[in-house]
């Protein structure tokens, strides 16, 4: 076990370098240039542009303005931005309280939602609660999150007045009304990305727990004479949410990025609203370091994934 | 070709019938098509006569999807960005597909070093954060491309390929799983006796067997590159402003939320119901195709 993890480990280093690799030379040769906004402006003259590119260690070749991006990455130093001037780990921290604030509840929310619908229509299958859970989970894919966003706003907000559909970031929680204010603020963002990422866990679990229904062993111990809450919960449960307990860690990355979307529709101001934003104003910076966080996390959660898988199932043999 | 025999003439057609959503999807989709490709030439509303004395007008007779904040007709503008989601979900589609077969049926096929490189890139491919990628590589490139062929040609090329080129990975896995079943079957081994080149062996003798899932998966391709690009043209990081996308429709509409709802409720229709019936195709054709839920 631990030579199969530190040979996991040793493997994730490499992808993630590449990674790093694909995300800077993306970045490195590009066209647009991050001086675009100073070219435009009169009052900077060419030499002084040029001092600024020197000063941003722009003027050297990619490979050595490559190398030493790692070196401070690797440090914790994620550069300035250019066009705030501040620390690129300073702006980030001011965003992710945001982020996983909505992105936590959602994914809670999801999961607490799809384990029991998934387990419950499994066991009931082709009964109408079945039919109509799965119908819904399979509307719920369907259905991209910036139109679910949209209609929870137009229904929510505009029609019922119940709920405001920009959200307020500088909002202080001091006493119980600004709670629910926040309370009511989160709702839309967290349920649209909770709803989503609800519909694909209980595809996943219903179809899991349904290739056990049928193995021998739950036969055996119904044979036993067990009850069928026994049987349910120790034996088929037991297996079939292994693959799910790794999706779940799978998935944990897709939800950050999904985050994205639900941000720019509610006005979130959170790591994916400052992504985008830096995009538009070329912060190459910015964007290579959230960009590149977003790799961490899926290589991490991947390594998750793997190790739950080995701790959860015996028969998983670590022969690498 | 096998698969259309297994499809047509084995009981997979008659389990594709009885799927009686399949069927619907199937129906729907095929109305939407029809209509995509034939409204235009039936109602001749043209699709960026601006008319502010009708701004964000709600659904009436004369315009049955409503107006614009430009006054421009909705329902012109709604099959016109049908024709651009459908010709990028298949777009795409064909590139994934492309890249996904011929990497898995090289590693599956050859093994050794080829297919260790190979997985290895298709790992690192899934490694790849998808989303901001794509944002980044089309906010970046846009202008090369718009300069190379023209402000819709240049990025209707960079979003296809950008959408074909990160959604290869799972086709080329499964491919790749199915030829290394196949290829150590006897008549693989028979063709390879009687001196079958390499080239025949992969194209006219195993590729053949593995279509069925490479079937199912293109068409779920399509219904993800139709929700990517409306994501992306949502964003605000699609076509030009004035070409009238899905994803740009519901973009527009944001603004306007709160005195004109019909701006994102047909857009947003026209993507869900296009999804949901390419989605409910691509799950009957799983069940009408694969062995093994064919068991269940």
């Amino acid at each position: 076990m631990t030579r199969y993890l530190i040979n996991r480990l040793l493997v994730s280093i490499p992808t993630l370098i590449a990674i790093s690799i694909v995300v800077f030379g993306i970045l490195a040769l590009a066209p647009g240039d991050p001086m675009g906004e100073f070219a435009t402006n009169p009052s900077i003259t060419p030499e002084v542009r040029e001092n600024i590119r020197r000063a941003l260690g722009l003027d050297q070749p990619i490979p050595i303005r490559y190398i030493k991006w790692a070196w401070s990455f690797i440090q914790g130093d994620m550069g300035y931005s250019f066009t705030s001037r501040s620390p690129v780990s300073d702006l980030m921290l001011q965003r992710l309280p945001t982020t996983l604030w909505v992105v936590g509840s959602a994914y809670i929310f999801a999961v607490l939602l799809a384990f029991p619908l998934g387990i419950i229509s499994a066991l009931k299958r082709y009964s109408i609660f079945d039919q109509i859970v799965t119908t819904l989970a399979f509307l719920g894919f369907s259905l991209p999150t910036f139109f679910t966003g949209l209609l929870f706003i137009i229904l929510f907000s505009v029609q019922l007045n119940w709920l405001p559909f920009i959200y307020d970031s500088t909002l202080k929680i001091t006493d119980w009304n600004s709670f629910i204010i926040q309370v009511k603020q989160s709702i839309m963002p967290i349920v649209v990305l909770g709803l989503f990422q609800a519909a694909v866990l209980m595809r996943f679990i219903r179809s899991s727990i349904l290739e056990q229904l049928n193995q021998d062993y739950v036969r055996t111990a119904y044979a036993k004479g067990l009850h069928q809450f026994v049987v349910v919960n120790r034996h088929i449960l037991r297996n079939a949410l292994i693959p799910v307990v790794t999706l779940v860690a799978l998935d944990i990355p897709t939800v950050f990025t999904g985050a994205l979307i639900t941000e720019q529709v509610f006005r979130v101001p959170g790591i994916g609203a400052l992504l985008i934003d830096s995009i538009y104003r070329n912060d190459t910076p910015v964007v290579m370091a959230i960009t590149f966080i977003y790799a961490i996390l899926i290589v991490v959660f991947n390594l998750v994934a793997d190790i739950l898988y080995g701790i959860l199932d015996p028969r998983v043999q670590y022969n690498t | 070709m096998s698969v259309l025999w297994k499809f047509f003439g084995g009981d997979g057609w008659r389990r594709f019938r009885q799927d009686r959503m399949a069927v619907i999807g199937s129906i729907v989709l095929l109305i939407m098509v029809i209509t995509i490709v034939l409204g235009p030439f039936i109602d001749k509303t043209p699709i960026d006569k601006i008319d502010f004395s009708l701004s964000s007008a709600p659904p009436s007779w004369a315009h049955p999807f409503g107006t614009n904040d430009l006054g421009q007709d909705q329902l012109a503008r709604v099959l016109w960005g049908g024709r651009i989601s459908l010709t990028v979900g298949i777009a795409a589609m064909v590139v994934a597909i492309f890249l996904g077969t011929l990497i898995g049926a090289l590693s599956g096929f050859y093994g050794g070093v080829i297919d260790t490189f190979l997985m290895r890139l298709t790992d690192l491919f899934l490694a790849l954060p998808q989303l901001p990628l794509l944002l980044l590589v089309i906010y970046l490139f846009r202008d090369v491309m718009r300069q190379l062929a023209g402000p819709e040609l240049g990025i209707f090329i960079l979003i296809v390929l950008v959408i074909g080129c990160l959604n290869w990975m799972s086709v080329a896995r499964l491919v790749r799983a199915s030829f290394l079943t196949v290829r150590e079957m006897d008549f693989v081994t028979a063709a390879r006796s009687i001196g079958a080149k390499p080239s025949r062996l992969i194209w006219a003798h195993i590729l053949p067997n593995v279509l069925s899932p490479v079937i199912v998966a293109a068409t779920l391709a399509v219904g993800n590159a139709i929700i990517t690009e409306s994501t992306l043209s949502f964003l605000g990081l699609g076509f030009p402003p004035d070409v009238p996308t899905w994803g740009r429709m519901l973009f527009d509409a944001q603004n306007y939320i709160e005195i004109a709802p019909h701006m994102a409720i047909f857009p947003g229709l026209a993507i869900f119901l296009t999804v949901l019936s390419i989605n409910y195709i691509g799950d009957g054709l799983r069940d009408a195709l694969d062995p093994q839920t064919r068991r269940k």
